[in-house]
C-alpha cells in the first residue's frame, strides 16, 4: 500500500504525540502521584525543548538566551495569574500596577508567550546579524542580562528571595501533555513552513542563503522571537507546576539539561529533540535514583547526573555529531526500516527504498 | 581627600585590571588560534585554586613550590583538556567544540563539587601576601603591587616570546591563518597545545591571585573570571593580544566607574550593565576596540 506523499510527511506528528499520549494516558490509569509529578514536569521540560529545537535547530545558533524567556514567561505568567491579596501578602514592594491585575490561568499563560516574544522582539535585531564567535559571546551575554534582572528587580520578582505563587497547581497532567502536545505540532509545522526552510537554508550555508534572496536577518529574527514565545509558555506552565520559583532555575544548569537533550537526539529535527528529551529523561531518572541510594549509604553522590550527562554529551559529539537521529524524523517508513532491522526474518528484504524516504528529504 | 580617591581609583584600576588582563590573555590566546570560546577556562583556575588550597592546608611545602604547582596545574589542566577533550573536534564544526567546553565546564564543576565538598574552603596565603602596604597616601594590600609587577613581568615575557621565538612567530602566524601556517610547514599539534599550556599558565597565576583575593576556593568559582574574561575579550577585540590586555584594563576601569557613580539601588544590575556594554560592542564594533586581523563572518 503506498501512503499519500503529506500523509508519509507529516506522520510525525501524530506518531510522537501518540507517543505522549499514551504516556500520560499510562500514568493517569497508574494513579501514582509521583510518576504523575515527573511525568508533568517532564512535559514542560518537553514544551522546554521544542522551542529551543525551533531555533536552535533550524538556524545552527547555539541560542543561550533561551533559558532567558523561559524564566520571562514564568515570572510574567506567575504575577498576571496570582491574586492581589497574594501578591500584597508575598511580596510588598512590588509595583502597584502589577498587583492590581489578575487573570485566569490560560490568559496568564498566553501574557507570559506574550511578554517573552514582546522582549525578544525589541532586543532580536541586531544581534540576529552576528554569527559565530561573536553570536555566541553575545548570545550568552543576553543570558546574563536577563538573569541579572530577573535576579534583582526586587519589585518584580522579588529579587533574589523565591518568589512563592500560592494556591493550586494550575499545570495538571492533561495541561501538561496537552501543551507539549501542541508544542510537538507546531515545531513541526515551523520547520516545514516556508519560515522554517528558510531558516534550515540560513543554517547549512547563510552566504548561498543570502544569494538566493533570503533575507538571512530578518528570517532569523521572526523564528527568534516565536521560539521565545513557545520558551514562555514553558516558563508559564513551569511556574504554575512549581509554585515557587527563583531567577536561578534559569540559568545554565537547565540550559544544560536542554541542551543535552537536543545534542543527544540530534538537533536538526523535532523527532530528535523527542528522543533526545525521553532518553535523557529516563537516564537522569535513574541517574538521581542512583546518587539518592548513594547518599543513603553515606556517599555524597550530588553531582553524577550532571558528570554522565555531560560525558554521555562530549561522547554524541564526538562520534555521532547528528544526535541518535541523525537529523531524520520518525515517518512510517522509518519504522518499517527500523522494523525490518530488528526482525531478523526480514532481513533479506530490500530496505532501501524504506530508508530513502526516511531521510530529511522530501518523501518521492 | 579628593587626590587620594583619584588615587585609590588609579591603584584599584591597574592592579584589578592586571589582573582581568591576564584572564582575557589566556582566553586570547585559545580563541586566537582555534576561534574557541573555551568556556572550560574558568575550571582551569578553580583547579589550580583547589591545588593551591590542598598542598597549603594538607603539606608543609613552602610557599613557592605550592604556587608553581598551582600554576603547573592551570597548564595541566589546559594540554589536558585539549588533548582529551578538544582535540577530536579538530577540523570540525565550531558549534560541537564550543558545547564540548561547555559540557567540560559542567564535567570539572561537578567532580570537584563531588569528590571535594560543595562547600567554600580558605587557602592558606603568605602573611605578606595579604599584608597591608601604605603608598601614595593610600592603604592597600600588598597583593596589588604584586599583581602589577607580576602582570607587567609577564606582558614583557609573552611579547618576546611572541615576538622573537620560532614558536611565538608560529603561533602568530597559526592565528592569521591556520591553514597557510600549516602549509609553511607549521605543526598544528604543537602551535594548539602550546596555546593552551600557556592558557593554562595564565589562569594558574590568576588563580593565586584571585583567591587571595576572594579568600576562598569553591567549585563554581570559575565562572566569574570566565565572565570577565568574556567582557575584556569583546571590548579590547577578539582577534588580538594586545587588545586582550587593553580590554582588561578596560573593564576594571568601566567596573570602578560603575561602582562609584551607579546608585546603589541599581548598584545589584551592575554585571547586566557590563553585558549590556558587551552586546552594544559587539553589535556596534564587533572588532573591539583594538583590530586584530578581523576576519568575523557576518550577514546582514
Amino acid at each position: 500500500m503506498k501512503t499519500p506523499t503529506w500523509l508519509a510527511k507529516y506522520a510525525t506528528i501524530p506518531l510522537l504525540s501518540a507517543i505522549l499520549l499514551l504516556g500520560a494516558g499510562f500514568v493517569w490509569w497508574f494513579n501514582d502521584g509521583l510518576i504523575e509529578d515527573i511525568f508533568t514536569i517532564s512535559c514542560v521540560t518537553l514544551t522546554m525543548v521544542m522551542g529551543f529545537q525551533m531555533f536552535m535547530g533550524n538556524s545552527g545558533i547555539l541560542s543561550w538566551s533561551y533559558v532567558g524567556y523561559v524564566g520571562i514567561g514564568a515570572f510574567a505568567s506567575a504575577i498576571c495569574s496570582m491574586s492581589p491579596q497574594t501578591k500584597r501578602l508575598q511580596i510588598p514592594v512590588m509595583y502597584e500596577f502589577l498587583i492590581d491585575i489578575e487573570m485566569p490561568f490560560p490568559l496568564a499563560v498566553a501574557v507570559g508567550a506574550l511578554v517573552a516574544a514582546a522582549v525578544a522582539a525589541a532586543i532580536a535585531w541586531p544581534l540576529m546579524r552576528l554569527s559565530d564567535a561573536a553570536g555566541i559571546i553575545t548570545q550568552f551575554a543576553l543570558l546574563i542580562v536577563i538573569n541579572v534582572i530577573l535576579l534583582q528587580w526586587q519589585q518584580v520578582t522579588n529579587g533574589p528571595r523565591t518568589f512563592t505563587l500560592g494556591g493550586m497547581r494550575s499545570t495538571t497532567l492533561w495541561t501538561a501533555t496537552l501543551v507539549a502536545v501542541g508544542a510537538i505540532v507546531l515545531a513541526f509545522l515551523f520547520k516545514e513552513s516556508s519560515l522554517g526552510l528558510r531558516l534550515r537554508a540560513s543554517r547549512d550555508d547563510r552566504f548561498a542563503a543570502s544569494a538566493a534572496g533570503i533575507n538571512v536577518v530578518a528570517v532569523r529574527y521572526r523564528s527568534y522571537v516565536i521560539s521565545a514565545a513557545v520558551g514562555g509558555v514553558a516558563g508559564a506552565l513551569w511556574s504554575h507546576y512549581m509554585l515557587s520559583i527563583t531567577a536561578k532555575s534559569f540559568y545554565l544548569v537547565e540550559l544544560f539539561t536542554i541542551l543535552t537533550m537536543l545534542v543527544i537526539g540530534g538537533t536538526m529535527s523535532v523527532s530528535g529533540a523527542f528522543f533526545g528529551w525521553l532518553l535523557i529523561t529516563l537516564a537522569r531518572q535513574g541517574l538521581r535514583q542512583l546518587e539518592l541510594g548513594l547518599t543513603q549509604q553515606g556517599f555524597e553522590a550530588y553531582g553524577i547526573t550532571e558528570i554522565v550527562l555531560g560525558v554521555l554529551m562530549i561522547l554524541f559529539l564526538v562520534w555521532r555529531p547528528t544526535g541518535i537521529t541523525k537529523g531524520r524524523e520518525l515517518t512510517f517508513a522509518a519504522l518499517a526500516a527500523l522494523w525490518s532491522r530488528i526482525t531478523p526474518h526480514a532481513r533479506q528484504r530490500p530496505t532501501a527504498p524504506a530508508q530513502a524516504t526516511s531521510t530529511d528529504q522530501e518523501a518521492p | 581627600m579628593s587626590l587620594t580617591v583619584i588615587v585609590e581609583f588609579i591603584v584599584n584600576t591597574l592592579s584589578l585590571g592586571s589582573l582581568y588582563a591576564l584572564l582575557s590573555l589566556g582566553l586570547v590566546f585559545v580563541f586566537g588560534i582555534m576561534q574557541l570560546v573555551n568556556f572550560a577556562y574558568g575550571e582551569y583556575i578553580m583547579i589550580s585554586a583547589y591545588v593551591l588550597y590542598a598542598l597549603g592546608v594538607f603539606t608543609d611545602l613552602p610557599w613557592p613550590v605550592v604556587f608553581v604547582a598551582a600554576i603547573a596545574a592551570g597548564a595541566v589542566m589546559g594540554f589536558g583538556s585539549e588533548v582529551i577533550a578538544f582535540r577530536p573536534f579538530r577540523g570540525r564544526s565550531l558549534d560541537a567544540l564550543l558545547v564540548t567546553s561547555f559540557a567540560l565546564s559542567v564535567i570539572l564543576q561537578d567532580t570537584v563539587q563531588l569528590s571535594i565538598s560543595p562547600r567554600s574552603k580558605a587557602p592558606p596565603f603568605p602573611g605578606f601576601f595579604n599584608r597591608n602596604v601604605t603608598l601614595f597616601g593610600i592603604v592597600t594590600p600588598l597583593r596589588s603591587y604584586l599583581m602589577i609587577a607580576t602582570t607587567a613581568v609577564l606582558l614583557i615575557g609573552l611579547s618576546l616570546l611572541m615576538r622573537r621565538t620560532v614558536l611565538g612567530i608560529a603561533m602568530r602566524g597559526a592565528s592569521e591563518n591556520f591553514t597557510t601556517a600549516r602549509l609553511m610547514g607549521v605543526p598544528a599539534n604543537l602551535v594548539i597545545s602550546a596555546a593552551f599550556v600557556i592558557s593554562g599558565l595564565l589562569s594558574g597565576i590568576v588563580a593565586i591571585f584571585w583567591t587571595a583575593r576572594s579568600g576562598a576556593v569553591e567549585p563554581l568559582m570559575g565562572s566569574a573570571p570566565l565572565l570577565i574574561g568574556f567582557i575584556a575579550v569583546v571590548i579590547g577585540g577578539m582577534h588580538s593580544l594586545v587588545g586582550a590586555v587593553v580590554g582588561g584594563f578596560a573593564y576594571a576601569a568601566i567596573a570602578n566607574v560603575l561602582s562609584l557613580t551607579l546608585p546603589t539601588t541599581l548598584l545589584s544590575f551592575r554585571d547586566a550593565f557590563m553585558f549590556v556594554i558587551v552586546i552594544l560592542f559587539l553589535v556596534l564594533r564587533p572588532e573591539g576596540l583594538i583590530r586584530g586581523s578581523y576576519a568575523e563572518e557576518r550577514v546582514g
